[in-house]
């Protein structure tokens, strides 16, 4: 498959602090690619250079063959990019918003309304409300269809569903499924790990590095020892008993529940019966399957 | 030139400065306040110049000189004396400005063809009030010294005669001095601000962002950015036209187009200026602080309150580099002398010249990418 995103070796500092080390990736062309990473991996800074607002310190960037630093006049016409904060003028209505910008790019909004119909669909509802008045998710479809009306080859979107709700949120990743369907490249960031799973190809961004990039199943598998889900009637006695037994190689917070990083020779019910022994009440500790996020935190701790 | 994004940005700057609430209200009423309010406040006029007058010559020539005075409008004789000291008391008690001595024999010299001399004297505590004082009692001296050698059919040695003549603001009226100049501190205020916090504010909501991956130009950005500006700075200037006229009937002695050209000129060089500082502030606060810093000493030394001509010879250097300042001689001598291009030429290229250097540094600092 043809990448359409081939990032070499890109760097970033801002004075003393590095944004990007190094970072080195490709996004074939058709798949929705996820770029996972807490706050300040570095994921806005990337997204800046390839949207053509940042020049890079080293390392080259090209989208559809384009170079983002010399480039970046025709880039501008291939990309859609919807930053973090909504960036649509508030005081225009959902309407103006959306014709504004096709005619910004030389488009009738209708050359391409089928592309945006399913994400618009709700909005045309009140085309005359002002586009500060809408709700959250409202924005965030009228933000995603202003960077689509001009049917850009890749979609950039730097973490769309920050601050959604978790409905709107799934709702969101089904649009981006659509969209791919139509053939639009996708990079997607995002500090959910949870949404990671729904990517084709995750780059897993760490302090400005990656980490891993592969298919999110693939990566998962990456962690190779077995992992448990534990849970007490009190989490932080039995957090600290875990982390002091032999065969636990890690222990953490994970939602309600306690992950559990341990040996091959691990036996879940031997422990639970000694935790007991030692005062624990409603001890419960059971296989899970490894999700990117304990990925992340093995990996992320195995950098520091 | 990107013509069609440029009328599509436009269309968007005009819908959304009207959708604003308070720059279109601010566009009026701005200009209609201080038209109407700051000509009646910042009056320097003198009336009621108190004269104490010491008449040693008791003559009917002094009797009608002091008669006269006393008739002048802005005149008032509020003592008349023995001696010089006890005049000098008045004015120490406020009741007196200024002080006349009619030396005794004064009748007699000037009808005998010497050149006796009057003495004026005046207080300069408040230099304007004396300063003023001295002249109009002087100016009225004249006129009834003038109109007395008609009816007697001498001629007045020449001394008596020399006389100070106000051109072009013939009653001395601070009014007609100041109009003119309270355009320029609108156009400052209207087209050096809003451009600035237009642009910062774009920053501030990030509209910005979105707007730079479009394939708008920064020169069509700039552009966009700046003309609504001067039409607004055109149709302020219009307002205080007709304000001057309709309210203070002062219009211009000179033609219109004139004052429309410096306008056009000066809008240039202010909103140029505030998108400069707009492109390298981050807020709107940075960019307020440092439109203000430039906004007081334009205000100041541009020769709006104070004449440049009463300043040091180094400030009077430092005017040069103040654009206002062409802008504000432009207006006077327009409005007041009827000057025209010929007269004014130097001053509308400075404009013209500081108005190219500032758009392109609007352009040229103006950034799509870091």
């Amino acid at each position: 498959m043809n990448s359409l995103i081939d990032i070499r070796g890109l760097t970033k500092d801002y004075g003393r602090t590095t944004a990007l080390r190094e970072v080195t990736f490709s996004v074939p062309e058709g798949s929705i690619f996820g770029l996972i990473g807490p706050d300040g991996a570095g994921k806005t800074t990337l997204y800046r250079i390839l949207a053509t607002l940042l020049t890079p310190d080293r390392g080259t960037a090209t989208v559809a063959g384009l170079d983002v630093a010399r480039e970046f006049r025709q880039l501008r016409t291939l990309i859609g990019y919807m930053p973090e904060r909504f960036s649509l003028y508030p005081d225009l209505t959902v309407d103006e918003n959306l014709h504004f910008f096709a005619s910004l790019f030389g488009v009738k909004v209708r050359d391409h309304f089928d592309l945006i119909a399913p994400i618009f669909s709700q909005l045309a509802r009140f085309p005359n409300r002002r586009a500060g008045a809408l709700s959250g998710g409202m924005k965030q479809k009228l933000a995603l269809s202003c960077a689509l009306i001009h049917r850009p080859r890749i979609l950039l979107l730097d973490e769309p569903t920050t601050g959604v709700d978790a409905v709107s949120r799934s709702e969101f990743w089904g649009m981006l499924a659509t969209l791919r369907e139509k053939g639009i490249t996708i990079l997607v960031s995002t500090s959910y790990m949870d949404e990671a799973a729904r990517c084709d190809r995750i780059a897993l961004l760490h302090r400005g590095r990656i980490l891993g990039i592969d298919t999110p199943t693939r990566l998962t598998a990456r962690l190779g020892d077995p992992l448990y889900a534990a849970s007490a009637g009190e989490m932080y006695p039995l957090l600290l008993a875990l982390r002091g037994m032999p065969d636990v190689k890690d222990c953490y917070t994970f939602g309600a529940t306690l992950h559990v990083v341990a040996d091959e020779g691990f036996d879940p019910d031997g422990t639970e019966t000694a935790l007991r022994r030692q005062g624990l009440a409603d001890v419960r500790i059971r296989p899970v399957e490894a999700t990117i996020e304990d990925l992340f935190i093995k990996l992320a701790q195995h950098e520091d | 030139m990107q013509t069609r994004i440029l009328r599509i940005l436009l269309k968007k700057e005009l819908t959304l400065m009207l959708r604003n609430p308070l720059i279109p209200r601010l566009i009026v009423a701005m200009p209609l306040l201080v038209m109407l309010v700051i000509p009646l406040v910042a009056d320097l006029d003198v009336k009621d110049v108190g004269v104490a007058v010491v008449d040693r010559d008791h003559s009917l020539l002094s009797r009608r000189l002091v008669a006269d005075m006393d008739a002048s409008a802005s005149l008032t004789v509020t003592a008349v004396c023995d001696t010089y000291d006890e005049a000098l008391r008045h004015i120490e008690r406020g009741d007196a400005d200024v002080v006349l001595t009619i030396p005794s024999g004064y009748f007699r010299d000037l009808s005998g063809g010497k050149s006796p001399h009057l003495d004026l004297s005046a207080n300069g505590v408040n230099a304007t009030k004396g300063i003023l004082g001295a002249q109009y009692a002087s100016r009225s001296l004249l006129q009834t010294l003038t109109r007395w050698s008609a009816e007697e059919g001498t001629a007045l040695p020449e001394a008596a005669t020399a006389s100070v003549l106000n051109r072009y603001n013939p009653t001395l009226n601070f009014r007609n001095y100041m109009i003119p100049a309270l355009m320029v501190v609108l156009l400052i205020l209207i087209c050096g601000f809003l451009p600035a916090l237009n642009l910062v504010s774009e920053k501030e909501s990030g509209t910005i962002e979105a707007m730079n991956v479009t394939p708008v130009g920064r020169f069509t950005f700039v552009l966009s950015k700046l003309i609504p500006f001067w039409a607004i700075g055109l149709l302020v200037v219009t307002v205080g036209m007709l304000v001057g006229w309709l309210v203070y009937g002062l219009v211009p002695a000179g033609h219109i187009a004139y004052i429309y050209l410096a306008a056009i000129l000066f809008t240039l060089v202010m909103s140029g200026l505030g998108v400069s500082i707009a492109n390298r502030s981050s807020t709107l606060l940075q960019s307020i602080f440092v439109m203000f810093a430039f906004i007081v000493i334009f205000q100041l030394m541009g020769g709006l309150f104070t004449p440049i001509a009463s300043m040091p010879r180094w400030a009077q250097v430092l005017t040069y580099a103040i654009p206002p300042r062409y802008f504000i001689e432009i207006m006077r001598a327009v409005y007041l002398k009827g000057a025209g291009i010929a007269d004014l030429w130097q001053q509308y290229a400075a404009l013209a010249a500081f108005a190219l250097l500032f758009c392109l540094v609007a352009a040229k600092t103006y950034r799509k990418r870091e």
